[in-house]
């Protein structure tokens, strides 16, 4: 953790790194609206309203249990897997809401991906067919499987580590190794966004480092969101960041925008507490 | 030789009692063999039984005053608690380890290659006992467990995935009602299948309808085990299926099951090992025929448990052998079952 990091160095972190945003080829992004969330009658998040413009990569930060992991789980759908769930607003990709009615909801997960903190390879299956297991369950077709488990692979920068033992078991790889993996097989079904919660939470510091590589190189080709605890993280990757906190009340977005005036020009007291490490 | 004072260190084990440190404990070792000796002598007590209770005690004493000497009394307090649950271990091996022995002690003359390939349709129960053997009977239990599983596992693994997976109304219903079933007396499975299917209706006995009754008292451990196996799979399997545009089912065929699959076939080799060995379900169902029948559906079937019954209560020497012999290759069977679902489900990755 960043704790008592300077706001100076983690936005001069940022600063190296600034980028225009905005390419129309990746469609027009993904944007949330008013959005609420519920476990039964305990209402977690509050009137979150964010924009994520394609091609870029967003930082959710904030404390435990702020709802940073409830809120990036409305933006594909995911959250409604727990029964008592229940939300509010509007998520729109590409200008479409995702929860209006007739909308198929396996179609919007294949659009917006999403890598999960603990590495979760399916056990039964060997790497290579982890990579291209998405293809197998949402049943779509592809001519040349070798090229696109490669193309992923390469990706996610794990090709040279497993190129010889693709018929290995996925649970045979390190940690940092699968939650590599885990990204390759997110990659082969194509999405325009893709969601992380928390990637290198269960990892070491080298592994983290191959990730965040992996997740700048990603972000030339799709729209990242990212929930991180680890603020030097969130300055070395992100081109936008949002705070989140909870403080006794259902969690709400403190303040959001470019991740280096974030770090350097908090317009939030609590934002400036956090981002120094003088809480959470 | 090497002319350095410090030699290399060798490897040890300092943890382990040296020898001389072991002298009490052979002390006390030959007090309670002299002990049981004088309580058999000398009191009421007799016998392996009288023995054994009489070793217990004096164990449980002599240990504990010997680490109480050493230790203290915590010590020796963990002494007599340590020696009274081992012997309950041991008193608790006793009745598996007697039948075992009995079984192959008894069950061993009855054994000869034609008791497998011969059946007791021409063979009388006062024949010797190279005539006659208990392919009706091996032949019978196979099918019947055959059909049996075929009825029970679909069934049963469907309904623990109903419980698992799906979570839809009547989940804890279904699942008290399978508990219940657990409980079902065997005899009453037997019993069922005979009022709604043969009593009145004009149909014979055979060994579908034993097969029936089998599956009652299978599906339950079938439908248990493969829930709790289920429940054994992560959530976090589940959801990195449907993250990436899976539906449910093509989640739970490919994902689930599959990561499942050895625990999956324990609970299907368990449910076996239940049913190997009933009695009960089948005299009312099967008829219990002498002569070997593959066609279930026709005509009475024979079957190890019943066979074991059927030779005992004719009463010659002969006819109790070979019941001896079939509850040998019996239990035999229902062992290889259980270490093979052990076994099985220990390969987990």
């Amino acid at each position: 953790m960043a704790e008592n990091v300077k706001p100076s160095s983690l936005a001069s972190i940022a600063a190296a790194h600034t980028r225009t945003p905005g390419k129309s080829a990746l469609g027009t992004g993904l944007e949330a609206r008013g959005v609420h969330a519920w476990f039964g009658k305990n209402h977690v998040l509050s009137d979150i309203s964010l924009d994520f413009a394609a091609g870029t990569v967003t930082a959710l930060i904030g404390p435990s249990g702020c709802g940073k992991s409830t809120f990036i789980r409305t933006l594909n759908r995911m959250h409604e897997f727990i029964p008592t769930a229940a939300m509010a607003g509007e998520v729109l990709l590409d200008g479409k809401d995702i929860y209006a009615s007739g909308v198929d909801v396996t179609k919007i997960r294949l659009k917006i991906g999403m890598v999960f903190q603990k590495p979760n390879p399916f056990p039964s299956m060997t790497i290579g067919e982890n990579v291209l297991s998405g293809l197998k369950l949402a049943q779509l077709k592809q001519s040349n499987k070798d090229e696109l488990m490669e193309e992923c692979l390469v990706r996610a920068g794990l090709w040279n580590e497993v190129k010889d033992r693709l018929s290995a078991h996925g649970g045979s790889l390190s940690g940092g190794q699968q939650q590599r993996l885990c990204i390759a097989r997110s990659l082969a079904v194509n999405p325009q966004v893709l969601l992380m919660d928390e990637p290198c939470s269960a990892l070491d510091p080298g592994s983290t480092l191959r990730i965040e590589e992996t997740i700048r190189e990603l972000s030339e080709t799709m729209t990242i969101i990212i929930v991180t605890h680890n603020m030097q993280q969130a300055a070395r990757i992100s081109d936008y960041t949002a705070f989140f906190l909870a403080d006794g009340h259902p969690g709400l977005m403190v303040e959001s925008g470019p991740t280096s005036e974030i770090f350097s020009n908090p317009k939030d007291k609590r934002t400036e507490n956090y981002v120094t490490g003088r809480f959470g | 030789m090497s002319t350095s004072v410090i030699s290399a260190p060798k490897p040890q084990k300092p943890w382990r009692p040296r020898p001389s440190s072991l002298v009490p404990n052979y002390l006390g070792v030959l007090v309670i063999l002299l002990g049981v000796w004088a309580a058999i002598e000398w009191t009421g007590l007799a016998g392996k039984l009288g023995a054994f209770a009489s070793a217990v005690a004096l164990t449980t004493v002599v240990s504990a005053v010997i680490s109480g000497m050493q230790r203290g009394k915590q010590a020796a307090k963990n002494s007599a608690v340590a020696s009274l649950i081992t012997s309950g271990a041991i008193l608790a091996l006793f009745p598996v380890v007697s039948i075992l022995g009995t079984v192959l002690v008894r069950g061993i003359d009855g054994i000869y290659v034609g008791f497998f390939t011969t059946d007791m349709g021409l063979a009388s129960v006062n024949d010797p006992l190279n005539v006659g053997g208990i392919l009706h009977a091996i032949v019978g239990t196979a099918l019947m467990i055959l059909i049996a599983t075929l009825v029970s596992v679909p069934l049963g693994v469907s309904t623990a995935i109903y419980l698992t997976e799906i979570r839809g109304p009547g989940t804890r219903l279904i699942r008290f009602l399978v508990q219940a079933m657990s409980g079902v007396p065997s005899i009453v499975a037997g019993l069922f299948i005979y009022s709604a299917l043969i009593a009145g209706s004009g149909r014979g006995f055979n060994g579908l309808f034993g097969a029936f009754a089998l599956a009652i008292l299978m599906l339950p451990t079938v439908a248990r085990t493969a829930e709790e196996v289920l429940l054994l799979i992560g959530e976090d399997l589940r959801e990195a299926g449907l993250a990436l545009g899976a539906t449910q089912w093509r989640t739970v065929a490919m994902v689930v099951v599959p990561a499942a699959k050895s625990g999956l076939i324990t609970a299907v080799i368990l449910g076996i090992a239940r049913i190997a060995g009933e009695t009960a379900p089948l005299l009312f169902t099967t008829g219990g025929g002498d002569t070997t029948n593959l066609n279930p559906v026709n005509g009475v079937m024979g079957s190890l448990p019943f066979a074991i019954w059927k030779a005992l209560i004719s009463g010659s020497a002969e006819s109790n052998a070979r019941a001896w012999a079939s509850i040998l290759v019996l239990l035999i069977l229902v062992m290889v079952l259980f270490f093979s679902a052990r076994r099985l489900g220990k390969v987990r990755r």
